[in-house]
């Protein structure tokens, strides 16, 4: 299939499942599925409720193959057990999107 | 030796405090990840400081704590009141252990081995499934020491530094790298850690349920190498696992970054980054492998492609220079704030008080002299230093001074426990926690507080919710700590929203035990008061008639001891207040100075009520009449058993103590004197009646009156009168 004809402007995922080596491999398939659909994937991980270095690793992948085709994936939601994965693996810089802490989480 | 381990006891008592403070927090409901973060650092920082100074029964201890606050940090177990417990719990014997370690003991005795044993269980169901690390994670230090031999450069590092690849099964084994590296965290601190995914093939390729993963972590710990390598022993045979003790030599990090499969330029830059080789040292890496490469094309080998990469690492110097400045600045900043506080031993400040005490002294007799020589320039040169001498009796005085909060907190812990043992709602608020007053005061106020507020809990506040509804009082019984100034003296205030003092039955009691008469009038106050009359004591009936008075006498014999006052506003119904008045300070007081037959006597101000004089007395007669009131008083010139002339004029000093007055009867009255207090000789400790001595401004000893003593053998005097008639008491003994 041509790329270009399939291709939205700006896309958005939202996964609700957990991301863990249980449901990676859907999980694989939707997530770079979502990468060559959209010009710009806005990812939202606010409903994860578990991430393990599996589902960590994806993230990775699904960002690393975005830059190679030159695209833009921003995760624009976390819920507190992505954020806490990706501070540990200090690769905070490489995914390059604002950590939000919401007020309800805070308190 | 020994001053190590009460520097560490005394910090680790801080951060001890610290814990349970944050962990009280807690439970009630903070749920600021800086709290929770802020008790982990504690526990952590007592766990390494015990390490340094070997004191292994608190690392291993503290160490099983970490990992329940570790899991609590990162969210696998919530807070729960059981948990609170059990922390604190363990809080409570690592103090313990500090305790021991205090007074010099190095392993705990059975009991405390015990107890810890027991407490340490309980906290390892909460640490979770993790082997029980306190028994297989710490083996001993034998094998694990890492050579290091001498001769070749050492990086400047205090880091250990963990490589580490992780096989490609390791998630489908049920493993997760997240765990051990977490796990890691309980022996050290991950200073930096690089997550690299360089292995993870294309997404086609890619498979989902593989470890593609690999780590750079640089990694403080005192942990051995056998220790680090233990961390990841269930998947040791599947990962490459590098680790390099602190202060390896550079060539090891070389030919470290050359056995990696990720490209050597970035790994170097990688290390560098993460502090594990400085600029420096790469340069020296870069002449050495240059050596190498000679070496090497003498032996017609191919040379190492490692000079290259450390060319390239010299372009990205700049932004790792920025970098280390600003973390220089950081750690400059650090030492700025911590040297603001000095730790200075207990006696040489008392030292320093000592001798602003002579200094006080020195230049009341220049102040003398200068006076009496009538020179005015002298006079004038002379007043400008005493006033100098007062300001650094003052500042000197304020540096003893600390701040009653830490005594005050303690309590927060004293009523969750009470709480939870009688069973009964109870909250605590603290106000005036900033308020300072010397130290050794603070020291010996804590036993009466502790009983005033446990009879608050106890007593105070009633034991029905109901009752307390009924009466329109909120359901959780209130008790209140306050303190602040108050001319010269310092007020703590103990109150309780309670019952109140039962007046009734503490008057029927009272005249039961014959403390007053059925006839006689009192005022609500003074009914009030005579709750702390030893008469009303220790025994258990007392406790259930009146509510109050276990011991009441003790506290304010205790806080008498301290020249401080403790009187009570009770209200019924409503509730009541303690209100303990100390002076400020121990070591100087303002006096009124008197004398006998030439000798000088110091009777602090505070008490002295008036002064009379005392005529038309019979020589035989102790007592007079006060304005319809009998006054009983002490001739300080039997009492001490002074043979000179009795002068045609005599004095007397009324004094007021614990409510009651007496009268000492002085030859001379001699006006204020500010009275810097010495202990008398440990030959003197069985006299009676004298408290201290003091030195005056001529040079000669004056001695500071006890009193207490006095009135309590005034009062004793009284009833023997009373019960005998004439018998004419001598002297006090002394012995």
């Amino acid at each position: 299939m041509s790329e270009s004809s399939s291709t939205t402007d700006v896309g958005r995922l939202i996964l609700s499942a957990d991301l863990t080596i249980y449901n990676a491999i859907e999980a694989k398939n939707q997530l770079i599925d979502a990468v060559h659909t959209a010009q710009t994937l806005e990812l939202d991980l606010a409903q994860v409720g578990e991430m393990d270095t599996a589902g960590f690793q994806l993230l990775v992948l699904a960002k690393r193959e975005s830059q190679k085709l030159g695209r833009t994936l921003r995760i624009v939601a976390h819920s507190p057990a992505v954020r806490e994965v990706i501070e540990f693996y200090n690769m905070v810089a490489f995914f390059g999107d604002p950590l939000v802490i919401t007020a309800a989480e805070r308190n | 030796m020994d001053e190590i381990f009460s520097v560490f006891a005394v910090e680790a008592h801080e951060q001890l405090e610290a814990m349970e403070a944050g962990l009280l927090q807690l439970e009630q409901g903070d749920r600021d990840p800086e709290t929770i973060n802020g008790v982990f650092r504690a526990a952590h920082t007592i766990k390494g400081a015990s390490g340094v100074v070997e004191i292994t029964v608190v690392e291993k201890f503290t160490h099983v704590l970490e990992n329940v606050l570790d899991r609590l940090r990162t969210n696998e177990i919530q807070v729960s009141g059981e948990l609170i417990s059990a922390l604190l719990k363990g809080c409570d014997h690592i103090g313990a252990l500090l305790d021991m370690v205090a007074s010099g003991q190095m392993e705990a005795d059975d009991d405390l081995k015990a107890s810890g044993e027991a407490i340490a269980d309980e906290l390892r169901t909460y640490a979770g499934g993790a082997p029980s690390p306190a028994k297989s994670g710490l083996p001993g230090e034998h094998a694990g020491e890492v050579q290091r031999d001498g001769g070749g450069d050492h990086a400047i590092t205090d880091c250990w530094h963990i490589s580490i690849r992780f096989g490609r099964d390791v998630l489908k084994n049920g493993m997760d790298p997240l765990a051990f590296l977490r796990y890691l965290l309980s022996l050290g601190e991950i200073v930096h850690l690089t997550t690299l995914a360089d292995a993870m093939p294309e997404a086609d390729a890619m498979d989902p349920e593989a470890c593609y993963l690999g780590f750079e972590i640089n990694f403080r710990s005192h942990a051995t190498k056998d220790q680090i390598e233990n961390v990841f022993q269930f998947c040791r045979d599947e990962c490459d696992l590098q680790i390099l003790p602190p202060n390896s030599k550079v060539v090891d990090y070389i030919e470290l970054i050359s056995h990696l499969p990720e490209e050597t330029m970035r790994l170097g830059e990688i290390l560098v980054k993460s502090g594990a080789l400085t600029q420096e040292e790469l340069d020296e890496g870069l002449v050495l492998q240059q050596k190498a490469a000679v070496a090497a094309k003498a032996a017609d080998e191919p040379a190492p492609q490692l000079g290259e990469i450390l060319v390239e690492q010299k372009i990205v110097q700049p932004e790792i220079v920025e970098a280390a400045a600003v973390k220089q600045k950081q750690v400059s900043d650090k030492k700025a704030a911590e040297a603001r506080l000095i730790r200075v031993q207990a006696d040489k400040l008392d030292q320093l008080i000592d001798l602003v005490g002579e200094l006080v002294i020195a230049g009341a007799s220049a102040n003398l002299l200068a006076q009496k020589s009538g020179q005015t320039t002298l006079v004038e040169a002379t007043s400008v230093l005493s006033r100098l001498v007062e300001n650094i009796r003052d500042s000197a005085l304020q540096l003893r001074m600390v701040q009653i909060g830490e005594t005050f907190t303690r309590f927060h812990r004293v009523v969750r426990d009470v709480s939870k043992e009688i069973g009964k709602e109870l909250e605590l608020s603290i106000s005036g926690a900033e308020t300072e007053l010397d130290k050794s005061v603070v020291e010996k106020i804590g036993d009466p507080l502790m009983h005033l507020v446990r009879n608050a809990m106890d007593h105070g506040i009633e034991a029905s919710t109901e009752l307390r509804l009924q009466r329109g009082k909120p359901a959780a019984g209130h008790v209140g700590l306050n303190a602040y100034h108050d001319s010269g003296s310092i007020v703590i205030e103990v109150t309780d929203d309670g019952g109140g003092l039962p007046k009734e039955k503490i008057r029927n009691k009272a005249i039961e035990r014959g403390l007053i008469q059925p006839t006689q009038v009192l005022t609500d106050q003074e009914i009030a008061n005579l709750i702390f009359e030893p008469g009303f004591s220790t025994a258990e009936k007392v406790t259930n008639l009146s509510g109050r008075g276990v011991g009441m006498d003790v506290v304010k014999k205790n806080i008498a001891a301290l020249r401080g006052t403790v009187e009570v506003q009770s209200v019924e119904e409503q509730g009541s207040k303690f209100i303990i008045r100390l002076p400020l300070t121990l070591a100087i007081i303002d006096g009124f100075l008197t004398s006998v037959a030439g000798s000088s006597y110091v009777i602090p101000l505070d008490l002295v009520v008036e002064c009379i004089e005392l005529k038309n007395i019979s020589e035989d007669r102790d007592y007079l009449n006060l304005r319809g009131e009998v006054l009983p008083f002490v001739r300080l010139r039997e009492l001490f058993e002074v043979e000179s002339e009795t002068p045609p004029r005599e004095n007397v000093v009324v004094i007021q103590f614990q409510g009651q007055k007496a009268g000492i009867v002085v030859d001379h009255l001699l006006g204020e004197f500010q009275t810097v207090i010495k202990p008398l000789g440990t030959i003197f400790r069985h006299v009676r009646g004298i408290a201290g001595s003091t030195i005056l401004g001529s040079g000669e000893v004056a001695l500071i009156l006890d009193v207490q003593s006095l009135v309590q053998r005034c009062a004793s005097l009284e009833e023997q009168h009373a019960k005998a008639g004439t018998t004419k008491p001598k002297q006090l003994s002394s012995t």
